[in-house]
């Protein structure tokens, strides 16, 4: 009778509601030719509203307190004296007699555990019939309640619309409240971590070699410096060397000399690009991109030259991003006016001066955002570091070296048998920190230059 | 009927006003000139199926300002596009006919179209300055062209230019502030001051003064007649009034044909055909 049967049974009554206020609402059209605020169907919502919702808050509430109430009875009963005063053994096995009495499992492994399985049954019979009472109870007050509003002149109509402005709110609130959720137990974490090891180490430190315990005031292998270089080294420098110029031109090119019938097939294709799940980049860069780049360092007899390179995460790092700087740019061309154009154009200046001088300038506010916005991106994409950069944190310069970021750390620092409060796993926490706060600002940055930008030319 | 004279009076009367010391220049050959700069004959232009302009044949004299004036969608702006060529950057036109500059066919393979644009400036319809400083807008055209050899010889013809577009007086002390900052009528001269820094013969302006108040306007027209005889001049304009005041010749186009041509003086007082007639009396468009 709990949990499915029981709100197929409120959603039953719903369904009843629903139709007995619209027909109530019918009725009043039939009786008197009375003029009705609202369509029937919006008294039969108002109705299965105020009957369905009530219970509903009130299942989703009774079924966090619910388990509380049960264990309570269980231990009021005499038996319960002959439970282990340690705490772990004695919820292990009540919750073991809860789950046998609630059939979920069939034979205890603890002797004393059976000898609780009749008190939960008796514990869940009696709380059910509260709950399903309860719940009868309430729906019925609420219809009955609607009932009694219901007249030929009751806006119900205003009344629906309220509840579903108030449904759409709260769908957009969840998404505001889980974020707010996850930079909260960043913080707090990150707080965690920073009473183990020094933030001044953490932000300044130049050697990352992290270690499970801590010695305070010690040099602990903390220092993300290197991580924060692989970062921008591979994300802001190699990937957009790569983007930056091949998006603006294809943007340019899209946008000023493809026919339309070209731009109509070439435009999907790179947005398709955009579309590839990263894992399969990383493969790419891991499988092909870094052994040939390996070869070639090696044959030109470049020094530190590893197969797991920089430059093999960030070159097929900015073939990703290239979608995003194309199709920015290509937005941001686009909107320069026409006239713009072709007062250039008047002018006697060729296609490619108008495009260069008159164009390029007046997009660049835009260009510049879509780059932010790439860059962005790239600091925090995971999947093509992981498999292509490698995992020593060095501070070179050089491209053909093995170096390791941000985000690659984090999955290090998370994966495997880690104890959720050593500083080795709080630290993922403090990356994911500073990788959230850099992203926001770029993020908070871009959307503002393109903002202004926008206002401009409207 | 009353109205319409006195509407006709008025034009006439600010014809006669304009034409004053000029008016015997003017030869009184309808469409062929003796030494014409800009020559067209037969000109027939399509976007796609749709024929927009069909069979004009006009000559524009270095000496004088054409008005073409019209209806909407009669076809006067795309003609005046034609003549440098500005319909190139619509992929779907075509143009067919000759048009001739200095007696060379502009549409001829061996015209090289940016220098016929360094020739044949163009003023648009909406102030379009680039979001450049002032002095940037209209050195513009001097360094792609490179007409000018060094810094002090740029700085001389932006001085120049704005001088003659009547903006030196309002700007000199901020070339370096945007072009976009100024007003609506300051772009517009801005816009004239870029055209004319590259030293054309032929300024084409569409519409330039329908979205600028009377007294820019005033103002354009007053640069209007001072530009007159340095270079030739085609305005674009639906206001009768303004093709009146600024202009000695005045072509009247309707449903892409070119109806008449002639003296502004003329068109106005007399005009030969009765659908010019009906069109300056306000009858229709």
């Amino acid at each position: 009778m709990a949990g499915a049967g029981l709100l197929f049974l409120v959603l039953g009554l719903g369904l009843i509601a629903w139709i007995t206020g619209r027909a109530r609402a019918a009725a009043f059209v039939k009786a008197d030719r009375t003029n009705l605020n609202s369509l029937p169907s919006y008294h039969g919502w108002y109705m299965a509203l105020f009957a369905v919702v009530p219970p509903l808050l009130f299942l989703a509430v009774w079924g966090a307190i619910v388990p509380a109430l049960q264990t309570d009875m269980v231990l009021s009963a005499p038996a319960a004296q002959a439970l282990p005063m340690d705490g772990f053994a004695r919820a292990s096995i009540l919750s073991e007699a809860r789950a046998i009495a609630s059939g979920a499992q069939d034979t205890a492994f603890q002797p004393m555990a059976e000898q609780f399985v009749p008190l939960y049954r008796a514990a869940i019979a009696h709380y059910n019939w509260i709950a399903v009472a309860a719940t009868v109870l309430l729906l019925f007050a609420g219809g009955t309640y609607a009932f009694t509003r219901l007249k030929p002149d009751f806006r119900a109509r205003t009344k629906v619309e309220r509840v579903v402005m108030g449904a759409l709110l709260t769908a957009s609130l969840i998404a505001i409240v889980t974020t707010i959720g996850i930079v909260a137990s960043l913080i707090f974490e990150t707080v965690r971590f920073f009473q183990m090891v020094n933030p001044i180490e953490f932000l300044f430190g130049a050697t990352w070699n992290p270690q499970s315990t801590v010695t305070p005031g010690g040099d602990n292998g903390f220092g993300a410096i290197p991580l924060f270089w692989g970062t921008v080294f591979i994300g802001a420098i190699i990937a957009m060397i790569v983007a930056i110029p091949l998006g603006l031109m294809s943007a340019v090119y899209l946008t000023q000399y493809a026919r339309p019938a070209v731009r109509k097939w070439m435009k999907p294709i790179l947005e398709i690009l955009a579309g590839v799940p990263t894992v399969v980049y990383g493969y790419f860069a891991a499988l092909t991109i870094a052994p040939a780049l390996r070869d070639f360092a090696a044959a030109v007899g470049i020094p530190g030259a590893s197969s797991e390179s920089a430059l093999a995460a960030g070159v097929v790092m900015g073939v990703m991003i290239i979608p995003f700087v194309s199709s920015m740019a290509d937005d941001s061309i686009a909107a320069v006016p026409n006239s713009m154009r072709d007062g250039s154009l008047a002018m006697g200046s060729t296609k490619s001066e108008t495009i260069k001088k008159v164009l390029i300038p007046a997009a660049l506010p835009g260009v510049v955002g879509g780059v932010l916005l790439a860059v962005s991106r790239a600091i925090g994409e995971t999947m093509i570091v992981v498999m292509a950069a490698g995992l020593t944190a060095n501070m070179t310069a050089n491209p053909f070296a093995s170096v390791t970021t941000v985000t690659v750390q984090i999955v290090q620092l998370l994966t495997g048998d880690q104890e959720f409060d050593s500083p080795k796993t709080l630290a993922a926490f403090a990356l994911g920190l500073v990788l959230f706060i850099v992203t926001l600002l770029l993020n908070l940055v871009a959307l503002r230059v393109v903002k202004r930008y926008r206002e401009a030319y409207e | 009927m009353t109205d319409d004279n006195r509407r006709n009076e008025q034009l006439a009367r600010i014809a006669r006003n304009n034409m004053g010391e000029a008016a015997a220049d003017v030869p009184s050959e309808p469409i062929g000139l003796a030494d014409p700069k800009i020559s067209a004959r037969g000109v027939n232009v399509f976007y796609g199926a749709k024929q927009a302009i069909k069979d004009v044949s006009i000559d524009v004299g270095m000496d004088n300002v054409v008005a073409f004036i019209g209806p909407s969608g009669c076809g006067k702006s795309t003609f005046l596009r034609t003549l440098n060529r500005m319909n190139d950057t619509i992929p779907i036109a075509r143009v067919e006919g000759d048009i001739r500059l200095d007696g060379e066919d502009i549409y001829s393979p061996k015209m090289d179209v940016v220098q016929l644009r360094a020739r044949v400036g163009m003023v648009f319809q909406k102030p379009n300055p680039f979001p450049k400083s002032i002095y940037d807008n209209v050195a513009y055209g001097p360094r792609i062209h490179g007409l000018a050899s060094g810094k002090a010889e740029l700085d001389e013809i932006v001085e120049r230019s704005l001088q003659r577009a009547g903006l030196w007086n309002e700007v000199s002390d901020r070339l370096s502030d945007s072009g976009t900052a100024l007003s609506g009528g300051q772009q517009q001269r801005l816009c004239i001051a870029r055209a004319i820094a590259v030293d054309p013969e032929v300024i084409l302006m569409d519409e330039p003064c329908s979205a600028l108040d009377p007294i820019a306007t005033a103002k354009i027209e007053e640069l209007i007649h001072a530009l007159r005889g340095q270079y030739a001049i085609v305005i674009v304009t639906h206001n009768m009034q303004q093709a009146a005041r600024v202009s000695q010749r005045t072509a009247f186009f309707h449903l892409g044909t070119l109806v008449e041509y002639g003296k502004t003086s003329e068109i106005f007082t007399n005009p030969r055909e009765e659908k010019t007639k009906d069109y300056i009396t306000g009858r229709y468009g």
